[in-house]
């Protein structure tokens, strides 16, 4: 049934198609709508839950991870700093093997503080052994929750849909919502191996000592690793019972392209825009979204881009010091390939700075003449930037 | 798993043939495994219990941290376990305990 | 008279565990299963308990158990608590377990938000009085005048200068339904305490007073003789907070005077007697706050 849902919306419902059992979650903007719609639900007896109303982000996840480990189907949602203060708990989430799902909606990181949308919240715990979706909108946002659960319980590993901040989480879109009993027999109850029942006492969390720890984590590795097809299979199901799908990456009028766009969640919808503005004058121009972003899609995206003369990552984040995050792992996934497209980096839309189609034209221009000259002379720019005003440049 | 590049200390059991067996996010199944770890091998002194004496009160097997001493009458030290720290000898109301430096070859 | 609570004689915790000799902690754990028993789960801190049981790939634990972080064993019991309750398994008792630095540092966040919510968790700390399991740095309940390594004896300061955070004060102020404190010098106190404790529903909190043989510098067969003399100098005041209602479950006949507990330990060695008389002078104060003279 379509309802007209903000993505913070979408999310809550998800979780509660979801029949979780645990919502241990701390408001944070732009995210508390959906603790607070949990909490209503709850409150009404629509979700069986128990909402425990914890004293920080931290605690969140430390609950999710004690009621996943108890065989409680557990979800959680932050963003931004709540999502930095809980980071030491989702690495050991990841390495307990917990599939805890949580909602992230990118937020810019302080300081200065900023509550606007980024994706230097998610690209700061792209290390942190959790499956990383980014949602271009709130139909995506739904169901990838819903995806995330199978993926997460039948692999043993937490996942993270995120999505952004504002101009996701708080714009009302029209979803297709499935029905309880249609999740029902897509999403079976939560049944892990081992969890922590006295009749069968299990020993969580040990002191890994080196003569195991190594290969310990390349289990959680491989485990990641093993994700990429999980994703694909749960997807393909989640295709066929609810008509949409949406895989590792999508392509967007790319197949003959020699400029392709790269990029990650709602920016995608602008510029997806500007491609058809351009195909029409004849461009040959396409778009890449990355979808799943941990496990990196290396070889979905070499056969997306491999043909293209240029590509022109677009990213509201940056790796301090460096470069964009997708930037640097896209460079590394082209590294060996003989003939791969020229790569540029456009550094955007930071802590909520409007990204126009102006921009991410400029952005194309930049690819092109780079094209004409065969090299990249500046691999990295700042879109959007009011260079004169910069402090530095005085 | 090349025999060849298990790094020391891997326990024996840990390994079924070319395997290394790891339970995913390193969860022990095995409960009460310390077992296999015989810390009587840490001791100085060992209590020596005068059978005579001991009045069966229990008190040496309350305050064992191990525990390495099994209540009854006379108690019985567990010295495959026992780490020589002598609360057995210093608590009990008898004097029924002796704390004896041991031989080692 | 009280009848003596039943001890069972099956240990759920298992010998080869890499505790010290004479480990004060270690024995408090041991009696904590045998007041609780199988049907608990327990979440632990990152400390000693946590380091000396768990070795991989080997558990000393007959219990199920996890350990998640340092600051978090509250957070954490709490989730088990909700998942319990959510998935409707009753009968199963979640215990958070943590040292006084994952209880009264780090901890005391994850803590008070637990008490706070009244979820239905019971927190053990095992009160060695420093961060040991690092190497003896000072905690919050590193108590006045104590050597550690971060309250070094030297010219212009000696040793620990803050007295001791009162957590079980802390947590009745929160309207926990039930606070003890315990020693492992009176086994059959805590065990009994334990056992009330968990038979409340809500958030209860026992905490037990446990020499560490190195931490403290003594002698590996004193731990319990230490423990004891503790209690009977008024140094560390066995009591419960029942409903709101204060009531010391143990007064020293003849109180001792508190030199004799610090003798024994090598980290009071540097004591001068002026700092000695000040130390009874805090320890009079806390006896007269109790009611024991």
């Amino acid at each position: 049934m379509k309802q007209v849902l903000t993505g913070n919306e979408a999310a809550a419902i998800a979780a509660k198609l979801a029949r979780v059992k645990v919502v241990s979650a701390y408001p944070i903007t732009p995210q508390t709508a959906i603790v607070e719609k949990l909490a209503e639900f709850v409150a009404n007896g629509e979700l069986d839950a128990e909402f425990m109303k914890v004293e920080s982000e931290h605690s969140a996840m430390s609950a999710c991870i004690g009621a996943a480990a108890v065989g409680a189907r557990a979800f959680t949602a932050t963003s931004s700093q709540g999502l930095m203060l809980m980071s030491e708990m989702l690495y050991i989430a990841a390495g307990l093997r917990l599939p805890i799902v949580m909602a992230n909606a990118n937020r810019a990181l302080s300081a200065p503080l900023n509550i606007w949308c980024d994706q230097q919240d998610s690209m700061a715990v792209r290390d942190s052994g959790w499956v990383q979706l980014y949602c271009e909108n709130n139909q995506e946002i739904l169901d990838s929750v819903l995806q995330a659960y199978r993926v997460a319980e039948e692999l043993m590993l937490p996942v993270m849909v995120c999505f952004d901040g504002y101009i996701l989480s708080h714009t009302a879109e029209p979803v297709d919502v499935p029905t309880q009993e249609e999740v029902d027999d897509f999403l079976p109850p939560y049944k892990p191996p081992h969890p922590l029942d006295p009749a069968r006492p299990v020993t969580m969390g040990p002191v890994g000592v080196p003569e195991y720890y190594q290969e310990i984590r390349y289990m959680l590795q491989e485990a990641l690793l093993a994700a990429k097809d999980k994703i694909i299979e749960v997807d393909r199901e989640y295709g066929k019972k609810f008509g949409r799908r949406y895989g590792l990456v999508e392509s967007y009028r790319s197949d003959d392209a020699e400029i392709i766009l790269l990029t990650l969640g709602s920016l995608s919808g602008t510029a997806k825009d500007l491609i058809d503005r351009c195909r029409r004058r004849g461009e040959r121009v396409g778009l890449v979204r990355v979808r799943t972003y941990r496990p990196f899609p290396r070889e979905a995206l070499v056969k997306a881009l491999r043909h293209a003369k240029a590509v022109a990552v677009l990213e509201k984040d940056i790796s301090l010091g460096w470069t964009g995050a997708l930037f640097a792992d896209i460079s590394c996934a082209l590294a060996n390939v003989e003939g791969a497209p020229l790569l540029l980096n456009f550094i955007c839309g930071l802590g909520g700075r409007d990204v126009s189609p102006l921009q991410i034209r400029e952005a194309l221009r930049a690819a092109a003449r780079a094209v004409e000259a065969g090299e990249v002379r500046r691999p990295v720019r700042w879109l959007g930037l009011r260079e004169k005003l910069v402090g530095l440049r005085a | 798993m090349h025999k060849n590049f298990l790094p020391t200390g891997v326990a024996s059991w840990m390994v079924e043939g070319d395997i290394l067996k790891i339970t995913a996010g390193a969860i022990i199944t095995e409960a009460g495994s310390t077992a296999q770890t015989e810390t009587g091998s840490w001791r100085t002194f060992k209590p020596v219990i005068n059978e005579a004496k001991c009045t069966g009160c229990g008190i040496c097997w309350m305050f064992c941290p191990e525990p390495a001493i099994s209540k009854g009458k006379p108690a019985r030290v567990d010295y495959r376990y026992c780490k020589g720290c002598g609360i057995c000898a210093n608590e009990c109301p008898f004097k029924a305990i002796t704390m004896v430096q041991e031989e080692r070859g | 008279m009280r009848a003596a609570p039943s001890i069972p004689e099956e240990e759920l915790l298992a010998p080869g565990h890499r505790a010290c000799a004479g480990c004060g902690c270690v024995l408090a754990m041991r009696y904590l299963l045998k007041a609780l028993g199988r049907n608990i789960i327990i979440s632990m801190a990152t400390g000693c308990m946590e380091v000396v049981t768990t070795p991989y790939p080997e558990t000393a634990w007959r219990v199920p158990w996890i350990h998640s972080a340092f600051e978090n064993a509250a957070a954490t019991a709490a989730g088990i608590a909700a998942g319990l309750k959510a998935l409707g398994k009753k009968g199963i008792k979640s215990v958070a377990i943590a040292g006084d630095g994952g209880t009264a540092d780090i901890g005391l966040q994850a803590l008070s938000g637990a008490v706070e919510r009244g979820d239905d968790v019971l927190f053990c700390c095992y009160d060695n009085e420093a961060y040991q399991n690092t190497g003896i740095q000072r905690s919050g309940a590193t108590p006045f005048g104590a050597w550690t390594t971060t309250t070094p004896i030297g010219r212009v300061k000696r040793g620990e200068d803050r007295p001791k955070k009162d957590v079980p004060a802390i947590i009745a102020a929160h309207g926990a339904p039930y606070v003890a404190t315990a020693s492992v010098a009176y086994p059959l106190d805590f065990i009994e305490k334990l056992r009330k404790a968990a038979a409340i529903e809500g958030p209860t909190y026992v905490h037990v007073h446990a020499p560490c043989v190195p931490g403290w510098r003594i002698d590996t067969n004193k731990t319990i003789e230490v423990a004891r003399l503790a209690v009977l100098t008024g140094s560390w005041v066995l009591y419960e907070v029942e409903g709101g209602q204060l009531r010391v479950t143990f007064k020293p006949p003849k109180r001792r005077p508190v030199v004799d507990y610090l003798k024994l330990q090598g980290r009071f060695r540097h004591l001068v007697d002026e700092e000695i008389a000040r130390i009874q002078r805090m320890v009079d104060e806390q006896c007269r706050r109790f009611g024991i003279e």
